[in-house]
């Protein structure tokens, strides 16, 4: 600011910290909420302070030992299809996009404007678009309640496909150039070269993806009937009962902040790899 | 070690229905171990061909030989060439000592003979200090001698230099232009050199292509190429300030332009007389610029003289007096060369 009146820079701090408590004050009564007994939640008001359950509930969501009226699946297990999920999605996603904008930034081939369109137009068809049909040919060929029926229709997308196409298009043709000199072939060239100087961007793109794999609500919803192969999301939601039943809630806010770790941590421990990426790479 | 040989040459582009010819048939036979600079005003051609040798443009029509075997049809890194881009492109991830190694590590020579390689041409180089260095860490001038150590390891038969001291400023350029010719001295491999510079083009030729709009005007020594210009695009391309070529000069055959070097002109009592427009300061010489009235086609005439001299007045008259042997006849049509003038 060049202006340096106390009372904007009052005003500046109150603005941030009127915002850190919208965000972070729901995650406080969270954690909270986690750490008290389902009949300590329901009192009214609800006690800001951690209560002593912490251990409990949480050994309660990992194994499934709650007794709510339910779903009681472990959480343990939620949290391990969650992973392997996102991170197939995440891998998948960055595997097949490189490989696909190398093709259509490197290689001369027939139809490349048609793929490189028909790639394009898959931007403009989420899966909550097409997931009727989606549904079906998952359905039918016996993927439904499988990590195959989770991830593959989610790998399919053409935001990374882009990314990379326009990261390679910047990459210097006399790169190429040298390499083919140095005699190494496409596929050396891709994998010594290219690969290498595209880390900064297969980071970011595997926080994002990542966060979206873990993230996934509707379309697990769809194709996940067994508790053994529900993503930590759609457990949530399973072990809200409806209607008069009671809800261990201190174990529904235990899952959700097992849930939100492993985003957070990708993020913290990725973020160093991005700002390194930033600083290292030239081209 | 191996010679050139280009045999009409041609280079075509096709964009949809239009051909685009950039290179009109250029042939040219490169004898083993010569330096040769392509030298040309930009847009002439002289990079495109320069890449057909690489093996990296393809060659519409016409035949390239390196060593005597016809290389058309062969990828570049089958043709036994290595190359300096006027970019470097030093891979950016890789270390120095990884950069100039990566070609022998894919052609599987062993390790330890990589590593004497790339540390013999490090040592020729002077740049065994920075060998773990990656190329950003490094100035212009030690990107360029890493480009250069690149192209030695792999001691290829040919070197192909694209512009490599473009980027480089003027001083390190004077010192990097020395530095080639001693390399080439020691590794005598035979080099095909592109600039548009031609001090460049002067200094570092055993014998020079002069290109313009695809096509080859002349292929000699430079000294031949600087006193025999082949065309009058060559006369005016090579030597600054540029040969004067004059459309009405005293007894000049009809439909000729006769070219005069400037400084084989003198200030004299008599002779062509000149009006002085501007007189130009170069430290050791001086430039004089005369009008030459004819009427409706005046012609500037430049005039190189010793800064000793007298420094002629603007406005006032001169006269100016051509050496004997000196003057060169031009075809006013074709532009080529008719004879040296008496």
């Amino acid at each position: 600011m060049v202006e340096r009146s106390p009372f904007l820079r009052v005003l500046a701090h109150l603005v941030l910290i009127l915002g850190v408590l919208v965000v972070a004050f729901p995650l406080y009564v969270t954690f909270v909420a986690s750490t008290q007994t389902a009949a300590e939640i329901l009192q009214t008001p609800m006690s800001l302070l951690p209560g002593s359950h912490l251990i409990e509930n949480y050994t309660a969501a990992l194994q499934g030992t709650g007794d709510g009226a339910a779903s009681n699946a472990p959480v343990g297990r939620m949290m391990m299809v969650s992973l392997i999920t996102a991170l197939v999605i995440a891998v998948g996603k960055i595997v097949i996009s490189l490989l696909s904008a190398f093709a259509i930034v490197y290689f001369r081939f027939p139809f490349r404007m048609f793929f490189f369109w028909a790639i394009f137009v898959t931007l403009m068809l989420p899966v909550e678009v097409r997931i009727g049909p989606t549904y079906a040919v998952v359905a039918s060929l016996g993927m439904l309640n499988t990590y195959a029926g989770l991830t593959v229709p989610l790998i399919a997308s053409a935001t990374a496909t882009f990314l990379f196409r326009q990261f390679f298009l910047t990459v210097p043709d006399e790169l190429v150039e040298a390499a083919r000199i140095d005699s190494a072939g496409p596929m050396r060239f891709f994998k010594d070269i290219l690969v290498p100087l595209s880390t900064t961007s297969i980071a970011a793109l595997f926080v994002i993806q990542f966060i979206y794999g873990w993230n996934q609500y509707l379309w697990p919803l769809l194709v996940t009937t067994n508790e053994s192969m529900y993503p930590v999301v759609i457990g949530i939601k399973r072990m809200i009962s409806g209607g008069d039943a009671a809800t261990d809630w201190n174990i529904v806010m235990a899952t959700a902040v097992l849930a939100m770790i492993p985003p957070a941590l990708v993020v913290m421990l990725m973020q160093r790899w991005f700002v390194k990426g930033l600083v290292d790479t030239e081209k | 070690m191996a010679s050139i040989s280009l045999r009409n040459v041609v280079k075509r582009y096709r964009t949809g229905k239009t051909e685009l010819q950039v290179i009109h048939g250029v042939s040219a036979e490169v004898a083993d171990g010569e330096f040769i600079v392509i030298v040309g005003p930009s847009g002439c051609g002289k990079s495109t061909l320069l890449r057909m040798v690489a093996g990296l443009e393809e060659i519409s029509n016409g035949q390239i030989c390196i060593g005597g075997k016809v290389v058309n049809d062969l990828e570049p890194s089958e043709r036994d060439i290595a190359m300096v881009f006027q970019n470097y492109a030093l891979y950016p991830h890789m270390s120095v000592f990884e950069n100039m190694a990566y070609g022998l590590k894919i052609a599987k020579v062993p390790a330890d003979e990589i590593k004497t390689r790339v540390d013999k041409a490090a040592r020729i180089l002077e740049i065994g200090a920075f060998l773990q260095r990656r190329p950003r860490e490094l100035s212009g001038g030690q990107r360029q001698r890493v480009a250069m150590g690149r192209a030695i390891v792999r001691q290829p038969k040919v070197f192909l230099f694209d512009e490599p001291l473009s980027n480089l400023d003027a001083k390190l350029r004077a010192k990097t232009r020395l530095e080639i010719q001693k390399l080439h001295r020691e590794l005598g491999i035979t080099s095909l050199f592109v600039t548009h510079d031609q001090v460049e083009a002067m200094t570092l030729a055993q014998r020079m292509i002069v290109m313009n709009a695809g096509v080859m005007e002349q292929f000699g020594t430079p000294e031949e190429v600087y006193t025999r210009p082949a065309t009058t695009f060559v006369a005016s391309f090579i030597g600054s300030p540029p040969m004067n070529l004059l459309k009405n000069a005293p007894d000049a055959q009809p439909g000729t332009i006769t070219g005069i070097r400037p400084e084989h002109l003198d200030i004299t009592a008599t002779g062509w007389a000149l009006q002085v427009e501007a007189v130009e300061m170069l430290g050791a010489e001086r430039l004089v610029y005369g009008r030459w009235a004819h009427g409706s086609a005046d012609e500037l005439v430049i005039i190189r003289t010793e800064e000793s001299h007298a420094i002629p007045t603007l406005g006032s008259t001169i006269y100016a007096t051509p050496r004997p042997g000196k003057r060169h006849s031009f075809d006013a049509v074709s532009g080529q060369r008719r004879e040296t003038l008496p």
